[in-house]
């Protein structure tokens, strides 16, 4: 199939930035969206141009490393899908694609359509940690929790901090994120100790890294690659707010 | 050897990074502000649905109407002087407005500053037509109150304007030829139907709502809340104009 793709091109941190439109001929409706941009790439480089720089790492879905806003939506047009995980089939024969690096403040461009989510490594180091004893490991069953806990932490440590909750968030907040990884460890006994201190923590981290606040629009689980629900804000919020009051 | 390295504290080490380095002025935290905004929300929700009721009374004929308001200023006596419990409450609606209104721009602010750079292509948001329009909704919610204020509470902007025939003001105001004061009225109260649409829901989420089964039901209990409000609200135009009540 032939399309033609309009991709966000700058040069460094400083550079303005522009959309560009590039000719992608003959591309397999099978290729994945970042082999298309591979195969865009390598034809740019044998026309002596700068490829385009772009985030990826596992390729399988699982890293959270692809970070792409095509045509307007984070990770693309399938539901649960991160960037590397969609196909080319998704598109139709002369689509014109516009490819947008994640927009937030606190995601800088460095190039192109590489952001530095390094705001997300800061919310986590203030708080998304259990203090664990070092030594023998001990049993995984030695602590028992309860089969619904268990599930539901599972589902919120399935965030792989991807960053299209803030790059679909109108506010670009950064809530859906925050509220996973509190989720995560505050429904496991292990993670009770620093339950207040953590979603103390990890908020004051998100509002100072200028990251938005959240009016519950639902855009974040939209896009969520993962499909972490909207309701783990409200989980988020009285964490918090109980935090605050024994504070 | 034995060199005393300081060990960087986790905040300086993740603000050598590219982000913003935090700021040190204290700033309320979005969740604090998201709470009082919800809180001073509800506040002028109860205040709707308990004025709603108050304006339902026009139903009921000129005396009862005129008798309600009169009571009004009485509320409270002999505990309180004459007004007091008005004057109270008409204090406390105006911070909780005010509260409102201030979390709501600071919040704003922040969201602006948030994606300095807009996306080329953006399609319409999924979010719902009332959560799109909370901000310019909330203002003309607050275009109205003011107005509102002159109209029938001042009497300043009234065509009759009597304090002591309440009756009388709304009649005048509803009248056929001037239908567009009946027209900015029901616009406004169809504003404040879509905010609460959104607002209710979005404050019961701020205020700890996190199942998914809870949401369905706080979804729906918002948009009876508000459709309530809004059908309560425009009744009482419509009977004017319609001859209804005269
Ligand atoms: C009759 C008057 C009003 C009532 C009853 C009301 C009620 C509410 C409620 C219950 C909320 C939800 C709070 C939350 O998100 O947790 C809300 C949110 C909001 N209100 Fe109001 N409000 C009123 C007037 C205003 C005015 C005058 C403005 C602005 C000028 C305004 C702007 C907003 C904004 C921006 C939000 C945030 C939307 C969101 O977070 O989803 N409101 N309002
Ligand atoms: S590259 Fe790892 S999730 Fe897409």
């Amino acid at each position: 199939m032939d399309i033609q793709v309009r991709v966000w091109r700058q040069s460094g941190p400083a550079d303005r930035g522009r959309m560009v439109g590039y000719d992608v001929k003959d591309i397999s409706p099978d290729a994945s969206f970042l082999e298309m941009i591979d195969v865009l790439n390598e034809k740019l480089i044998l026309d002596g141009d700068d490829p385009i720089a772009f985030d990826h790492d596992c390729r399988e879905g699982i890293c959270g490393a692809c970070s792409m806003v095509i045509n307007g939506v984070a990770h693309g047009p399938e539901k649960a899908t991160t960037t590397c995980q969609l196909h080319m089939r998704h598109f139709k024969d002369g689509d014109v694609i516009d490819v947008e690096p994640w927009r937030a403040a606190a995601f800088p461009v460095i190039k192109d359509l590489v952001v530095d989510r390094s705001a997300f490594d800061q919310i986590i180091q203030a708080g998304g940690y259990i203090s664990a004893p070092t030594g023998t490991a001990p049993d995984a069953h030695a602590t028992p929790v309860p089969k619904k806990d268990a599930d539901a932490a599972f589902e919120a440590a399935t965030c792989i901090g991807c960053g299209a909750c803030v790059a679909a968030c109108p506010n670009g907040s950064s809530m859906l994120f925050t509220a996973a990884k509190v989720t995560h460890l505050g429904l496991m006994p292990q993670g009770q100790p620093e339950r207040d201190s953590r979603v103390i923590d990890m908020l004051q981290a998100q509002d100072d890294a200028g990251f938005g606040g959240c009016t519950n629009m639902g855009e974040c689980a939209e896009v969520c690659p993962k499909g972490i629900p909207l309701s783990l804000i409200g989980r988020l919020n009285s964490d918090y707010r109980k935090a605050i009051a024994k504070s | 050897m034995a060199v005393d390295t300081p060990i960087p504290k986790t905040k300086n080490a993740a603000g050598a990074s590219a982000t913003p380095t935090p700021r040190k002025v204290v700033r309320p935290s979005s969740i604090i502000l998201k709470i009082t905004m919800a809180v001073s929300g509800i506040l002028l929700v109860l205040f709707l649905y308990v004025h709603m009721i108050g304006n339902l009374k026009i139903f009921l004929g000129g005396t009862d109407f005129d008798h309600y308001a009169h009571w009004l200023r009485d509320l409270g006596t002999p505990l309180l002087p004459h007004m007091w419990y008005l004057w109270i409450q008409r204090g406390v609606l105006t911070l909780a407005v005010l509260a409102h209104i201030y979390t709501a721009a600071v919040l704003t602010i922040r969201a602006k500053k948030a994606r300095p750079v807009k996306y080329a292509h953006r399609p319409k948001v999924q979010g719902s037509y009332a959560a799109r329009t909370m901000r310019w909704g909330g203002v003309i919610v607050l275009l109205f109150i003011i107005f509102h204020i002159l109209d029938l509470t001042t009497g300043t902007v009234n065509p009759v304007g009597d304090h002591e025939h309440p009756y009388a003001n709304v009649v005048a105001d509803f009248a056929p030829d001037r239908w567009y004061v009946t027209l900015f009225y029901a616009l406004a109260i169809v504003a404040v139907g879509f905010h609460l649409w959104h607002g209710i829901f979005s404050a019961a989420r701020t205020l700890g709502q996190q199942t998914e089964k809870g949401q369905r039901r706080a979804k729906t209990i918002a948009a009876v809340l508000s459709a309530v409000l809004v059908v309560g609200y425009l009744s009482v135009p419509f009977s004017v104009m319609v001859g209804l009540v005269d």
